[in-house]
């Protein structure tokens, strides 16, 4: 605990046990994004999976669409401190996108048009932890928020769920991110507020 | 780095609804111009909430400044504006963030766009450009309600008397009394305006609300400014 600031009494007097140590709730949506929102339409969208070997499985938009589609409901959480309850996505399971992808790699970099990466450990994408997104609250998702289709990996800071993402390369050794060079913590476990690189 | 425990050295009542807070924090080796640092209060009981907030002070000042815009409905921003005062204590932890950041040993041109409390930051690179001799063009255009909203009023001015930055103010709502400038909210047209004849390797910092960040970054990409020399910060949902 910390000192004890004179006069501030805070607005909450529960613990919430939906939130993470340092969090606030907040019901806006809040963009955190490092440059401009490109305009990407989804003629020219589509996801490409490249293993350590370069072998590279791709998907139009078209053809992403015709995947199962999953509803995920879900608490999110910044870096920045917000934490969002209650939302509602809709996407396909990164297990069905490495359904047939043959790779012994234990670490991934997630890509975005325009350029931005974040790199995931691959454990941490499947057995139902993680989605490429393209609807939120059962609208498309906006560009701010990283339509056509974002990665939604819940269970970290939501900075590790890349907007405007493209594709995943997989790699046998943890790379950094652009975030993650950044300043920001190469895993962003909310729970043990691994915000920043020094948080180790 | 740890949670540091900052003494309040200096208070100024920068609007009516925003005060800047002068920090001297124990151990503080300087920041990067553009940095933030984070601020943390704790009740009795030991709860705690913790906000963000951008340094306006120079990268390489001893003693930090914050500037806090009053949130009406906010949980940190009423204690920081309302009940703070000289000689008081408060935890923070910093610098923080590497990519809204400027570097003295940057050799383009710098244009800068802010709203509101969005200049701070951006005050900071200014400052610190200055501090460092570096000579390279800057500028930049301050989106702002009326005069008395204007953070950094009497310096901005003094930067712009000695011709040591190039500062544009536009109101959105009401202008001093002969005000020749621009009224009402910036558009499209006025920032390809204003960008028009800027050199093309310029580095552009963009911070402010989401919906005015938007707007001023997609005009600059629509006049063909690569986004990736675009640096933005926004606050609030959108």
């Amino acid at each position: 605990m910390g000192i004890i600031t004179p006069g501030f009494f805070g607005k909450k007097r529960e613990e919430d046990p939906k939130l993470p140590p340092g969090q606030y709730e907040t019901k806006d949506f809040p963009v955190l994004s490092a440059g401009p929102t490109p305009n990407i339409h989804q003629g020219e969208w589509s996801f490409t999976i490249t293993n350590e070997s370069g072998e590279k499985t791709s998907w139009t938009w078209d053809e992403f669409m015709k995947l199962p589609i999953e509803t995920v409901d879900t608490d999110i959480h910044c870096v920045t401190r917000w934490s969002k309850f209650d939302t509602t996505w809709r996407g396909v399971s990164l297990d069905t996108l490495f359904e047939d992808v043959e790779t012994s790699a234990g670490y991934t970099m997630a890509h975005s048009f325009g350029g931005y990466t974040t790199n995931v450990p691959l454990e941490d994408l499947l057995d139902g932890k993680a989605w490429v997104a393209f609807e939120f609250g059962g609208e498309p998702l906006d560009p701010e928020h990283g339509g056509p289709a974002r990665l939604l990996v819940p269970h970290l800071y939501f900075w590790k769920s890349a907007k405007w993402v493209n594709g995943i390369t997989l790699h046998d050794t943890e790379e950094l991110g652009f975030w993650e060079v950044n300043g920001y913590h190469a895993y962003g476990d909310p729970w043990k507020e691994e915000r920043y690189y020094y948080d180790s | 780095m740890n949670w540091a425990v900052a003494d309040v050295v200096g208070i100024r009542e920068e609007t009516p609804t925003a005060r800047t807070l002068m920090l001297r924090v124990p151990d503080w080796k300087g920041a990067l111009a553009g940095q933030h640092i984070d601020i943390r209060l704790t009740a009795p009981d030991g709860y705690q909430a913790a906000r963000s907030y951008s340094l306006s002070s120079a990268a390489g000042d001893p003693v930090v400044a914050v500037s806090v815009e009053l949130m009406p409905d906010g949980e940190v921003s009423p204690y920081l504006v309302r009940g703070v005062s000289v000689g008081d204590q408060l935890e923070v932890i910093g610098p923080l963030g590497g990519w809204f950041v400027w570097r003295p040993e940057q050799t383009e041109p710098i244009r800068m766009i802010g709203g509101g409390s969005g200049v701070a930051p951006l005050v900071s690179i200014l400052r610190t450009h200055i501090a460092s001799g570096n000579t390279a063009p800057v500028k930049l255009l301050y989106s702002v309600r009326s005069p008395e909203f204007v953070y950094f009023r009497d310096e901005l001015a003094e930067l712009t008397d000695a011709a040591k930055a190039e500062v544009t103010l536009q109101y959105t709502r009401h202008a001093p009394q002969g005000w020749t400038g621009a009224l009402g909210r910036i558009d499209a047209a006025r920032i390809t305006a204003w960008a028009a004849g800027d050199a093309p390797d310029a580095s552009t910092y963009i911070c402010g609300p989401t919906r005015f960040v938007e707007l001023a970054s997609d005009a600059l990409v629509a006049t063909g400014v690569d986004p990736m020399t675009i640096r933005t910060e926004r606050f609030g949902g959108a």
